[in-house]
């Protein structure tokens, strides 16, 4: 298995059945993607597939292949993405584990629907669980991403 | 002065909403000032007592330890608390920083390994790093300025009063200026000042603390996936592990074929792990362990193992009769924990009684990060890296597992994904320790979301009965609670069936109200799970069952919720614990009733807060309601006003303010921010966190049956209120006591919404 991750192709191993989010981690060695669930109902392991968010758990390595993935390490080179600079600015993270996910996820959001409202935003986010529950500062920080405000 | 509190020392009863600062440019704002090196003993902070002292390790304010500073003039500060959400890897440090003039920008930040004896306790729970260690840190950073001072003055022929030492830089009285890279040498090597001998800021001369205006230190890290948790590390020839577990304690693997296991491509080897139990303090539980290639193949390899388990003594444990007959113990006389005036007398001579019962279920932390650990055992030692709230626990415990001499374990500290006092005990580090040694490689033990939600140390199940006295007046004459719960105690001693006065304490023993005779009593209830702490422990069942109780008098005497509130919490005083009739061994969460008493006044006050900054007795629609509630817990008074809308037959929380008074607030930011989580994690525990035990095992698996909280229904707008006061007003903790009001808030809520009463946690989604 051949894929495109954070724009340089990457050998992924034989086993087609194998979570694109357990190669990610322990064969790309890329731990910004977090396990959380394995079951897609947590949103930690986010990463984008061909632009658009998808859970790392619930994809296989033979979905993926010759694919292009980007994880948070390849979000932006510089790691200022409006959505990672929105979420400095608010101080949104408390742990902090859940964040990547969730910053993956917004960015995916804002990608399909750069003016979203609030509804659309819960809507969009509420697969991401934040145990710590930053959840109004991450809603804020996607408006922020989105407006500026 | 302070943005956040202002006004604050003029007006120390006053609440002002936490203002909306943008956080940009958080560094370089503040005013340029110098801070003389020797003002006098004036300015010095009046010292006061903590149950720090008394931790094990006790405390260390000796800055050799806790700072280095580069010839380029980087300042490396340790900090020795683990970071698992709360800030406290950041505040302390910050406070060092403030109170040494150095520069935030110029601050690096390295963790501490698990060693008490040298950093002092590092046991990181109960609300406690900042109520325990802010002193020190002040005297750690005063410390560094003298020295800096002293050594400038040496270099320049000066006398130490003449030199001022401001941003990282000191001047000379003729101009001369050296920076603290120039003097770090020279500083670091002068006599460690007494505290009398330093010079303190005086609170308007404070740069960061207080303002709320420093980033968590691992903010750009973690917004960028560079952040260390604890599955992160990567050792060369790393194996990776899982491990199935007996699904009942104290059950074991009779026998087990490992044979399709070992058939996995990537799967390399299979251990049996010794097998554990109750009263095994943080052994691991046993089971099988499949080591691998990758994580993935040793899930895979887990699931074709065929494993005949014996269940053991717990093997009848069964959530739905045992409720039943925690409820029955509950109407049974229990063994009296507080005897305050006559409540036999006050219930014999009441114009009537009015009573009602309370349950919780069990609760599982989840942690967003499950339990993770990288042991390396070699013939020179063992290396741990994990995600652990008590490192210095962590290494002799797995010192005493693997019959191993402390001095070889070394433990390092990543971030912690979450913690909630379930990576207080670490099993799963102990696991790791012994599959490295079983293997001769490193070893990375991953569990599982569903590993975590059935093999934790849960939160207690408790039954809770109040029953109350009441005059021709519908005055409260007598208060007797009684409380069935399984006990922490049955973790680490044979069970008989008692929970301690520790747990009595938190919240139930400790009730503020001004009644003439209060009891308290706890009845036997065995314990079949491992019991553990989790956020506020014993506090969530107490001040649900209290904070239900307010609102169901205040529905049955035709009062509001907030006059019912303030009658029973009565006139500012504070407790007598004689008079009051607390028990020996009463515990104040560790601190003295003089230093920290229970302020009658302060809980009032917030309550009040509260109330108020919600509009509480304003008119709402059908099928909308405020409730309130409040709570004292690890010695912080918060109160909770949420207004609860059902929305489709939904249980919404449009709006909820906290207002809490946790003494002198060094990080306003993070308070704010442990109230929102809070208020998240307290409509969690309202709404979804049932653990449920059937045959001894636990039912529930993964998000799909144990759900959370999420973006689609959260408290939908937080306003916390902090409660200003000086640095006097001793600094206590924000992580814990946030949660306890949350639950019966906002079923008071729902009650005035749709007049209808739930008594039974978690109350359930739906209205």
């Amino acid at each position: 298995m051949r894929v495109i991750v954070n724009g340089a192709e990457q050998e992924m191993g034989d086993d087609p059945s194998m979570p694109l989010l357990w190669a990610i981690r322990d064969i790309a060695g890329l731990s910004g993607t977090k396990y959380g669930c394995g079951v897609g109902l947590c949103g930690a392991c986010t990463v984008h597939i061909e632009g658009k968010a998808e859970r790392a758990c619930q994809i296989t390595l033979g979905d993926v292949d010759g694919k292009t993935v980007t994880t948070i390490e390849g979000l932006d080179s510089a790691g200022d993405h409006r959505v990672q600079a929105a979420w400095r600015d608010l101080s949104v993270p408390q742990c902090g584990f859940c964040q990547a996910g969730q910053i993956m996820q917004a960015a995916s959001l804002l990608a399909e629907n750069p003016q979203p409202s609030d509804e659309e935003i819960l809507t969009a986010m509420s697969g991401n669980v934040c145990r710590c529950g930053c959840y109004q500062r991450i809603v804020d920080a996607v408006r922020l991403a989105s407006t500026g405000i | 002065m302070l943005k956040y509190l202002e006004p604050s020392l003029s007006a120390p009863s006053s609440a002002v909403r936490l203002a909306k600062v943008s956080r940009r440019g958080f560094l370089g704002t503040t005013g340029a000032f110098a801070l003389a090196a020797y003002a006098g003993p004036a300015l010095a902070f009046d010292t006061y007592a903590t149950g720090g002292s008394d931790m094990p390790s006790g405390l260390v304010d000796n800055p050799l330890i806790f700072v280095s500073i580069d010839a380029d003039g980087t300042v490396t500060l340790v900090a020795h608390r683990s970071e698992m959400g709360t800030g406290s890897r950041t505040s302390l440090p910050m406070v060092m920083a403030d109170e040494m003039e150095a520069d935030w920008s110029r601050v690096k930040i390295v963790q501490a390994p698990g060693d008490e004896p040298k950093y002092g306790n590092q046991d990181t729970d109960g609300s406690r790093s900042l109520r325990h260690h802010v002193q020190a840190a002040r005297k750690i950073g005063g410390s560094v300025r003298t020295m800096m001072a002293r050594a400038a003055a040496a270099e320049w022929g000066v006398e130490p009063s003449d030199v001022t030492v401001e941003m990282h830089e000191v001047k000379g009285p003729s101009g001369q200026v050296l920076g603290f890279g120039d003097l770090a040498a020279a500083a670091m090597t002068q006599p460690v000042p007494a505290h009398e001998e330093i010079a303190y800021k005086s609170e308007d001369q404070f740069r960061y603390i207080g303002k709320g205006e420093v980033q968590i230190t691992d903010l750009h890290d973690i917004t960028t996936g560079k952040a260390v948790y604890g599955a992160d590390v990567r050792l060369d020839g790393m194996k990776f592990a899982v491990v199935a577990r007996p699904p009942v304690v104290g059950g074991k693997a009779l026998s087990y074929d490992a044979s399709e296991a070992l058939a996995v491509p990537g799967v390399e080897s299979v251990h049996e792990l010794p097998q554990g139990g109750l009263a095994m303090k943080f052994a691991p539980l046993g089971g099988i362990a499949v080591v691998a290639s990758n994580t993935w193949a040793a899930i895979q390899g887990r699931e074709k193992l065929k494993i005949e388990w014996e269940d053991g003594a717990h093997g009848s444990y069964s959530s739905e009769p045992y409720t039943a007959e925690m409820i029955a113990t509950s109407e049974q006389p229990g063994t009296s924990a507080r005897d305050q005036g006559d409540i036999d007398g006050a219930l014999a001579g009441a114009a009537r009684t009015f009573t009602r019962t309370y349950t919780q279920a069990h609760m599982a932390h989840i942690p967003m990060e499950p339990p993770a650990a990288i042991a390396n055992h070699t013939a020179e030692g063992l290396e741990i890296w994990a995600p652990v709230q008590s490192p210095y626990t962590t290494r002799t415990d797995v010192a005493t597992a693997l019959e191993l001499d402390p001095a070889k374990v070394t433990v390092h500290v990543t971030l912690l994904g979450g913690g909630f006092g379930r990576k207080s005990k670490a099993d799963y580090v102990t696991e790791a320790a012994l599959l490295s040694r079983e293997v001769g490689a490193p070893v990375r033990v991953q569990w599982t979301r569903e590993d975590d939600v059935r093999h934790s140390f849960y939160h207690t199940t408790s039954a809770e009965r109040i029953e109350v006295a009441l005059d021709n007046a519908d005055k409260v004459t007598g208060w007797l609670h009684r409380s069935v719960a399984p006990s922490i105690l049955s973790t680490f001693a044979p069970d008989e069936g008692n929970v301690l006065p520790l747990e009595q304490s938190m919240g139930m023993t400790d009730l503020p109200f001004d009644i003439a005779s209060i009891r308290c009593e706890s009845g036997k209830a065995m314990a079949h799970t491992r019991i553990g702490w989790f956020r506020s422990v014993s506090n969530i069942p107490h001040a649900w069952a209290i904070g239900s109780f307010v609102g169901e008098l205040a529905e049955e005497l035709g009062k509001d919720q907030k006059t019912m509130w303030l009658e029973l919490i009565g006139a500012p005083r504070k407790l007598d614990p004689v008079t009051a009739g607390l028990p020996e061994g009463f515990w104040n969460y560790g601190e003295s009733m003089t230093e920290f008493p229970i302020d009658t006044g302060r809980l009032a006050n917030v309550l009040t807060l509260a109330a108020d900054a919600i509009g509480y007795g304003k008119d709402l629609p059908e099928g909308e309601g405020i409730g309130l509630a409040v709570h004292r817990s690890f010695v912080t008074y918060v109160a909770c006003a949420a207004h609860v809308k059902v929305v489709d037959g939904k249980i919404t929380v449009p709006e909820m303010h906290l207002a809490i008074d946790c003494g002198f607030a060094a990080n306003p930011e993070r308070i704010e921010s442990q109230m929102q989580g809070a208020a998240v994690m307290g409509m969690t525990t309202a709404l979804h966190s049932g653990i449920t035990f059937e045959n001894g095992a636990v039912v529930q698996s993964n998000f799909y049956d144990y759900d959370v909280v999420r973006s689609d229904n959260f408290p939908r707008k937080v306003v916390t209120h902090i409660v200003p006061h000086p640095f006097s007003v001793h600094a206590t903790g924000v992580g814990e006591p946030g949660v306890p009001p949350v639950p019966p808030a906002i079923s008071n809520g729902l009650f005035a919404a749709i007049g209808e009463r739930r008594r039974a946690l978690p109350i359930g989604v739906e209205a």
